[in-house]
């Protein structure tokens, strides 16, 4: 190797997110599932133990998967391999870092550990974080965060938080860029974001990382929807195996992520795709079955 | 002067920037009619078996196949060298095989062995800033590629960065830097051809 070499820099963490852009991660159980993801088109796989709509079914508390079953599924696929660890849970981290996997996402869908969130600066892996507002993506990028993701209620297949979570993103970056640079440190505190960061979003006009769209996509209708929105690319949990035909539910929210603006592609490749993963509305859910609101 | 940038997948914005920099036309190409008003090509960094497979399934495959073997100047960094390479040491998966090296994908280890360092490259006057993400190796070249950088590996030097003729592969991400030279070399020979 050369002699000035640097790894896990902002620039190398931040980048893998970025040639993720444009493309879907497919939540996965096991190694078949990371086969069929691969060769739909997936650009990355996350390793579960369970999907979303089967820890809101079961119940109790969740945490990261066995180390057995990640392993398993980054030996099944050449694409990168996510695994979620529980908000806080730092040596959770620690042991999906050993294992290898290519992005940790600490996240709302397992049951959270800490009021505190991993200090993400102290790995040499990438995290990606869930993010309802401007503010909340900003103090995870703060922590370290090098990828946002909405956080959309997770295992329902219902698109409707994710959209509502974008939108007050989009609503709230441009509200900074009509800010005088004197306003910035009361809309930091406000936003309850570092001031550096609020004052790089009010310069540039975007978040400083990739910013995904997570949490009840289950169609290709709704892949193009979060990407017309704004979002960089698509996060799909439930939505594939819990449908009818995951293969050709795959194939088509991949086609759907990169024709987006297209809608003839769109209805081309939404039809015959069988039966949709069986929703939730999110209003019969009580506050407490409420995954968004986990680690604000 | 247009140059296209794949847009199947990956970061094709960031290259669109680097030829905004350069004051070059850059269009998003997804389509065979897109491809065909283009005098030069970028296939981005992404994902290759992603690309690949968006490619085959919309009918472009040929269709790049032919603009690049007929002389339209193309540059691939990361996964876009591997969908322009000739082969792969792993599983076979969608490739054009308009550069003639063998690649090996994700030869530097997982995320975690990402790195960034100052590279070497033939003909610039001063190091490139290199960022190696899950990169590729290439580990043969046929008789016409030029080879125009490498690093250091266990079993000695391997090239990153080459040339054959009018192609141009790299295994890193010149458009995440601010350094334009690799680009220039491309808009270079599109405005030679």
């Amino acid at each position: 190797m050369e002699s000035n070499v640097e790894q896990g820099t902002d620039r190398v963490k931040r980048g893998l997110a970025e040639m993720l852009k444009g493309g879907v991660i497919m939540d996965v159980v096991n190694a078949d599932q990371a086969r069929i993801a691969e060769e739909a088109g997936a650009v990355a796989v996350m390793a579960l133990e369970r999907v979303p709509a089967d820890i809101r079914a079961h119940g109790g508390v969740a945490r990261m998967a066995d180390p057995a079953k990640v392993e398993e599924i980054i030996a099944a696929v050449s694409i990168p391999v996510m695994a979620k660890a529980r908000i806080g849970h730092f040596v959770e981290a620690q042991i999906l870092e050993a294992l290898g996997v290519d992005y940790i996402d600490e996240s709302e869908v397992l049951t959270p550990v800490d009021e505190h969130h991993i200090d993400k600066r102290a790995f040499t892996v990438p995290f990606v974080c869930g993010a309802k507002d401007l503010g909340e993506a900003l103090r995870r990028i703060g922590e370290g965060a090098a990828m946002i993701r909405t956080k959309g209620e997770p295992g329902t297949g219902n698109v409707v938080e994710a959209v509502r979570h974008m939108r007050l993103m989009k609503r709230q970056i441009a509200w900074l860029g009509t800010l005088d640079a004197d306003e910035l440190m009361a809309a930091a505190k406000e936003l309850r974001a570092p001031y550096e960061l609020v004052a790089e979003v009010a310069e540039t006009g975007r978040l400083p990382v990739v910013n995904f769209a997570a949490g009840g996509i289950a169609t290709p209708a709704d892949a193009a929807l979060m990407m017309q929105l704004g979002c960089d690319g698509i996060f799909v949990g439930s939505g594939i195996f819990k449908s009818g035909d995951p293969v050709e539910r795959a194939r088509a929210i991949v086609e759907a992520t990169t024709f987006y603006r297209d809608p003839a592609k769109l209805a081309k490749v939404s039809r015959n795709l069988g039966e949709p993963m069986v929703g939730i509305d999110i209003d019969t859910l009580e506050a407490s079955e409420r995954m968004q609101d986990r680690g604000l | 002067m247009r140059i296209g940038v794949l847009a199947l997948q990956g970061d094709f914005r960031e290259h669109l920037a680097v030829l905004e920099r350069l004051g070059v036309g850059g269009i998003e190409v997804r389509t065979p009619a897109e491809l065909a008003t283009v005098d030069g090509l970028v296939v981005p960094g992404g994902e290759s078996t992603t690309i690949g497979r968006l490619a085959t399934t919309w009918g472009l495959a040929a269709p790049l196949r032919e603009r690049i073997t007929a002389g339209m100047p193309t540059l691939g960094t990361c996964a876009g060298l591997i969908y322009l390479a000739a082969g792969t040491t792993g599983p076979d998966q969608p490739q054009l095989g308009v550069l003639d090296v063998v690649v090996a994908r994700n030869a530097f280890g997982r995320q975690v062995d990402s790195f960034e360092t100052e590279l070497e490259v033939a003909g610039f006057d001063r190091p490139f800033h290199a960022v190696f993400i899950r990169a590729p190796l290439i580990e043969k070249v046929g008789a016409d590629v030029e080879v125009l950088a490498t690093v250091e590996r266990p079993e000695g030097r391997r090239p990153v960065f080459v040339r054959q003729g009018h192609v141009l592969g790299a295994s890193f991400h010149p458009e995440l830097t601010d350094d334009d030279r690799i680009h220039r070399l491309l808009v270079d020979a599109v405005e030679g051809s």
